[in-house]
């Protein structure tokens, strides 16, 4: 599920492929600019990606394997739940 | 023959590209010789406090000496800023040094008491679990206070010291890298000869060495024994998060990026600059009792870096009692102790003496321990 919405994926599929192949490009917003962002490396060092995955924040969609049942969200500004404040 | 420059200085690390960036902005010709990656760098992988509370305590020289560079950082920054438009990161506002236990409290205050009946130029409170609250929200159960001090700050290191190169460049100094000092030596008329191992040659009315763990060998050419050994710390940092800690402390600093650095461990490892998962888990674990929301970031890299330790902890500030003009610099604290190297003491390099380095800092502190 992507904010609300139901992805398919396949077995294995990184979350970022699934999502992408759905048509979602918009993943986040940065905490500086709020402009908006989606995956751009692929392979997990530009944290591009980053989602609130079943409610952590800053997961990495490419390093992450879809699965069935996950509650993934667009993620707007930095990480809170490791700041103490559980959005 | 004259000399290329009136100072070259071995080491491009923060204390001697302060000197170097010290002594050119007041006119001095300066050559800056560092060895380059291959080198163990502590500029590169330190901790970024300038700290202050309890440094020096029992030694008068060095906790006044401190204290300055303490107070000089606000302009040393502002400096850097206006000369290179870099941004040191410099956050003043008080260090936070936590306490988990009321035996550490009561530790704390004696430290408070040692440091007023010492005449430390420096405000150090004591802050109680609620008072601490306010300023440090989030903080776990365990911990029931913190003293605070008025002096302590954080930088980027990193910043920092591209910003004294940078600046070191503007006022014309010239930096050659993948330089590997091999021989030092006075020169026949005047002045000093610093030589690699193929032969390329450089040379200086004066000679600072400030080159890390690299400078034992250097010195020991002119005659200075200073028994530099290396002591590895260890930090990790997290991915980004969302600011929560606005104060330097001692265990944990929370970057203007957002990366959360926990550190740093002590240790004894040789040369060795890994990493072992045990030490590592160890600072994971006393930043999540600080901050136990921590527990859910990401740990994003660990490395270990080399202090350089004089056998007591304290400054070396010399002058080569055969060869006058050549001068060693190292010290353990050499991100907080910047502003004053760069400041003051550069310039009294490049004119041939010590400046106001204190003069109980001197190596041969050693020999009389030993003897
Ligand atoms: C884990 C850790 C945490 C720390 N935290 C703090 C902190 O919070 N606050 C603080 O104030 N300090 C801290 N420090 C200490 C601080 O990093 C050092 O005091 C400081 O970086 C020393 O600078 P330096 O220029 O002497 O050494 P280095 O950075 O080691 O630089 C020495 C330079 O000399 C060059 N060199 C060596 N040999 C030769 C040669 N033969 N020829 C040419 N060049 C040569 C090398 O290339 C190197 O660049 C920390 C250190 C560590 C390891």
């Amino acid at each position: 599920m992507f904010e609300g919405r139901a992805i398919p994926f396949r077995p294995g599929q990184s979350l970022a492929g699934a999502l992408m192949a759905a048509g979602v490009v918009h993943f986040r917003r940065t905490p500086v600019s709020g402009s908006e962002r989606g995956p751009w490396c692929l392979m997990g060092i530009c944290y591009e990606c980053l989602l609130r995955v079943d409610g952590s924040d800053n997961q990495r969609a490419c390093m992450t394997a879809a699965r069935p049942g996950m509650k993934t969200e667009r993620q707007d500004g930095a990480r809170l739940d490791a700041a103490g404040e559980q959005a | 023959m004259t000399p290329d420059s009136d100072l070259i200085v071995i080491g491009g690390g923060l204390i001697g590209s302060a000197l170097a960036w010290g002594a050119q902005r007041k006119g001095a010709r300066v050559t800056l010789l560092d060895e380059g990656d291959v080198a163990y760098r502590a500029s590169r992988g330190n901790f970024g406090l300038v700290w202050l509370q309890g440094k020096g305590l029992g030694h008068p020289d060095y906790m006044h000496w401190s204290i300055k560079a303490g107070q000089l950082w606000p302009e040393f920054s502002a400096t850097l800023y206006e000369e290179t438009g870099i941004d040191t990161g410099w956050r003043g506002g008080g260090g936070l040094h936590f306490c988990l236990s009321e035996k550490e409290m009561e530790a704390r205050r004696h430290l408070i008491a040692r440091s007023r009946e010492e005449g430390a130029a420096i405000r150090i409170e004591l802050l109680d679990r609620e008072a601490l609250s306010e300023i440090a929200p989030g903080i776990g159960p365990e911990v029931c206070g913190a003293s605070i001090s008025d002096l302590d700050g954080e930088v980027s290191p990193l910043l920092t010291l591209r910003a004294l190169q940078n600046g070191f460049r503007k006022h014309g100094g010239r930096i050659v890298v993948d330089f590997t000092a091999e021989q030092v030596r006075r020169n026949r008329d005047a002045g000093f000869i610093v030589k690699s191992a193929d032969g390329t040659e450089f040379s200086g009315r004066h000679l600072a060495i400030a080159a890390g763990l690299g400078a034992n060998r250097l010195a020991a050419q002119l005659g200075l024994e200073l028994g530099l050994r290396p002591e590895r710390g260890q930090i990790v940092v997290t991915d980004r998060i969302a600011p929560f800690l606005r104060h330097p402390t001692n265990m944990i600093r929370q970057t203007r990026e957002g990366t959360v650095l926990l550190g740093s461990s002590h240790e004894d490892a040789g040369f060795s600059t890994g990493t072992d998962m045990e030490t590592v888990s160890g600072l994971c674990r006393a930043g999540t009792r600080l901050f136990p929301a921590l527990r859910a970031a990401r740990l994003v890299r660990a490395w270990g870096a080399l202090r350089i330790m004089s056998a007591d902890g304290l400054p070396i500030y010399d002058e080569a009692p055969d060869a006058p003009g050549a001068f060693v610099v190292t010290c353990h604290s050499g991100v907080t102790l910047a502003s004053l190297h760069g400041l003051e003491l550069g310039p009294a390099l490049a004119e041939g003496h010590l400046g106001p380095a204190p003069r109980s800092m001197r190596s041969k502190r050693f020999a009389l321990q030993t003897a």
